[in-house]
């Protein structure tokens, strides 16, 4: 008898709820295909990271409460994003310093929280998926999914197996790309910069497709890239890697 | 030196557009991340010098009174003096007065941070002493009237045209149409106007970058030598540290100073590497007479089992200054004080205020690379967490973005209210925005468009649509 599927929550994000619905399904389907059974809980809204970043504990706190009220009964926490993933597991639990159950709580949720091609990589242990994409990409290393949830190989080993897509790395990958959520708006100078140097790394690899796990990050290049005229696509990775990009990439009709 | 960190903002529009700076900014930013990188990859067992590094600061931290105590004593023993100094006021007369003792006409330096953090050159001058800074890029600064924009590379803002033109301005004994085009021509001059200093000298006074307490040590770490210059042929050496720098054995010193050079400039190590006790001992060659040590807290003891506790191990190699994506973008000036880069948006507002300060810790994405290279391991985003947080209990942060994530924050909690609130936003957006995919403009997002397009959402959340899926199922 085969164990019982994975139920996973999805967290959708409030990004990718707001703005892209089309990765939170991408999500879904590779979820999916790998057997688990995919629920996503109607009371979320969002982690709690522009509150918890911006100093504001209290709201980041009752926010945190919420998610883990919302998701505490899954064996999983699947995230198509690398800071919101990050912000549960990393950061959840010192909101609940002075609170040891749910503190508890808080890290026992964070333990089995992923960011999604980590979850399908490293969890699932899913040696490729089904799907094709025409076009030589770049990846852009979202800062909190590679350094706080050591997102790195997981996506790159799963778009090696997509069918007729080529990867180059650019140098600064692993570089900022000046999104920081709030601080784009705060310091939109000091951003456009940062992003201004994002923008030449991606230009730089001839790649005309720029991937990421990050949708902040991606509306944020892509914006960017618009904005100079570059006719360079820009998807969140798990379109691609679930086959469905028969929409348009970020920013474009 | 007057501190210009309430102006972040304007500071960094106009590094922003100072070509030259953005010129020099480059070439640091591909400079020393790669030789860092390179250091380490011949350096298999870097990582755990890392951690022992790291306990080497902890074990300090938790014993500083011990550590201070036994440093006093040993530097005693060796016929030196220790002087504790509570603020920046305390140094400054503390060192004044050495000088003044030894009839001080002419201070030379080697490079201090320190020093620069209380302001000691502005002190000095005005009471009639003449302090000479003798590190190439400190002296340049010093003569330009700059305050450092870099930990361990003060004139990294500047090109080698701007330098030579200040040399031009300063060096009247030269002649007027001598060639300072190259950079080996600007060294020689600098060479031989210090030279004179060194010789003049009354008083030298240095940093430190370790005081070993087992022995009373004092590590100075330098590339041109002039550390040693300063320290061994004035009559008088004067230490000016503040307090953390103290390390228990001349062993773990070793340590450290593995992971120094390499994180700051990757080099294995520092060209000159000094280690000196006490005054000149009878049968020595040379070495001063007097050797006075001035130990500065300057609010430092009161970050002791705090939430920036962990600050007080930085070794100032500046690995997170090369690497910051902000300070890469506008270099050190912009951050208004002494020290810059993340370290400096920690450390800035305990030396002087947060209020005046406030915008160091908000201005980083918290991107983590800062604490990815860190030699000694400090959770730099998270200190920057915690000043905005005491910002933001302090309602120091501003009105608008207070009650804008207020407001937010009331919806975020309440997901029906939030739905109800979202739905509609969103498919405004979604259809105004279709036919191009994305908005040039749009109200209340100036900040964003500005310098980028706002790519157009699709018109229907997702949890809309997963409802709708639901439903259709069976």
């Amino acid at each position: 008898m085969s164990p019982p599927p994975p139920n996973v929550g999805l967290f959708v994000t409030c990004l990718v709820d707001l703005m892209r619905p089309a990765v939170g399904f991408a999500a879904v389907k590779l979820l999916e295909d790998a057997g688990c059974v995919v629920s996503v809980p109607a009371a979320q809204t969002c982690c709690g990271q522009p509150a918890y970043n911006a100093g504001d504990q209290a709201d980041a706190r009752a926010i945190a409460r919420q998610v883990i009220v919302a998701f505490e009964g899954f064996d999983y926490v699947v995230v198509p994003s690398g800071s919101c993933a990050g912000m549960i597991r990393v950061h959840f639990p010192g909101l609940f310093a002075g609170d040891a159950p749910m503190a508890g709580r808080a890290r026992a949720l964070g333990e089995r929280t992923f960011e999604l091609t980590q979850f399908l990589r490293d969890v699932l242990q899913v040696p490729d998926v089904e799907a094709e994409y025409r076009g030589c990409a770049t990846y852009h290393d979202g800062c909190a999914g590679l350094r706080e949830m050591g997102v790195k190989e997981q996506p790159r080993q799963l778009l090696a197996a997509v069918r007729g897509l080529e990867l180059k790395e650019g140098e600064e990958a692993e570089t900022c790309c000046g999104f920081g959520g709030l601080f784009c708006v705060k310091y939109p100078d000091i951003s456009e910069r940062i992003v201004d140097g994002k923008v030449d790394d991606v230009l730089a690899t001839g790649a005309d497709t720029l991937l990421g796990g990050e949708l902040g990050c991606l509306l944020n290049v892509a914006g960017r890239l618009k904005r100079r005229g570059s006719g360079v696509r820009v998807r969140h990775v798990a379109e691609v890697l679930a086959g469905m990009t028969d929409g348009p990439p970020i920013g474009d009709p | 030196m007057e501190a210009t960190t309430r102006n972040f903002e304007r500071n960094a529009r106009k590094a922003l557009a100072d070509t030259k700076l953005q010129e020099a900014l480059a070439r640091l930013s591909h400079g020393f991340p790669a030789k860092r990188r390179q250091a380490i990859a011949r350096l298999p067992e870097f990582e755990a010098l890392r951690d022992a590094a790291r306990d080497i600061k902890n074990h300090v931290l938790e014993n500083l009174d011990f550590y201070l105590e036994r440093f006093e004593t040993r530097v005693g023993e060796r016929g030196g003096q220790v002087h504790w100094a509570r603020d920046a006021a305390e140094a400054r007369s503390v060192i004044l007065k050495i000088c003044q003792d030894a009839g001080a006409r002419t201070v030379t330096k080697s490079k201090s941070m320190v020093g620069e953090e209380i302001a000691i050159n502005d002190h000095l001058e005005a009471n009639g002493i003449t302090p000479v800074e003798t590190d190439l890029g400190e002296y340049i600064i010093q003569i330009r009237g700059e305050p450092p924009s870099h930990l361990i590379a003060p004139a990294i803002h500047l090109s080698k045209d701007q330098v030579a033109e200040s040399f031009k301005e300063k060096h009247g004994q030269f002649p007027k149409d001598r060639s300072l085009e190259e950079p080996r021509a600007l060294l020689d001059e600098a060479r031989t106007v210090l030279r004179e200093s060194f010789l003049e000298a009354d008083v030298g006074m240095t940093g430190a970058n370790m005081l070993v307490a087992e022995t009373g040590t004092v590590v100075v770490v330098t590339n041109e030598g002039n550390a040693d210059l300063t320290m061994s042929l004035p009559r008088v050496h004067i230490v000016i540290a503040s307090l953390e720098k103290v390390v228990p054995t001349l062993d773990d010193a070793a340590t450290l100073l593995r992971v120094l050079a390499r994180s700051g400039t990757g080099q294995e190590i520092t060209v000159y590497t000094t280690f000196s006790t006490g005054p000149r001992r009878p049968g020595d060659l040379d070495g001063p007479e007097a050797f006075h040590v001035v130990l500065l807290d300057n609010g430092r003891t009161t970050m002791l089992g705090g939430e920036l506790h962990e600050m007080l191990r930085c070794i100032r190699c500046g690995a997170c200054l090369n690497e910051c994506p902000i300070y890469r973008a506008v270099g050190g000036h912009a951050y208004g004080w002494v020290y810059s880069g993340p370290m400096g948006a920690v450390l800035t507002p305990v030396l002087i205020g947060i209020e005046h300060a406030g915008d160091l810790p908000n201005a980083s994405t918290l991107c983590g690379k800062c604490e990815d290279v860190c030699p000694v391991r400090i959770p730099l985003p998270r200190m920057l967490r915690h000043w905005r947080q005491r910002q933001f209990e302090g309602n120091q942060a501003s009105a608008a973005s207070r009650y804008g994530l207020k407001a937010w924050a009331f919806l975020a909690r309440r997901p029906a209210l939030y739905r109800l609130v979202v739905g509609p936003g969103v498919a405004v957006l979604g259809a105004l925005g279709r036919r191009r995919g994305r908005f040039r403009r749009l109200p209340l997002a100036g900040g964003w468009t500005a310098s980028r397009d706002l790519p157009a959402p699709e018109g229907r959340t997702f949890l809309a649509l997963w409802r709708k899926r639901l439903a259709g199922r069976p």
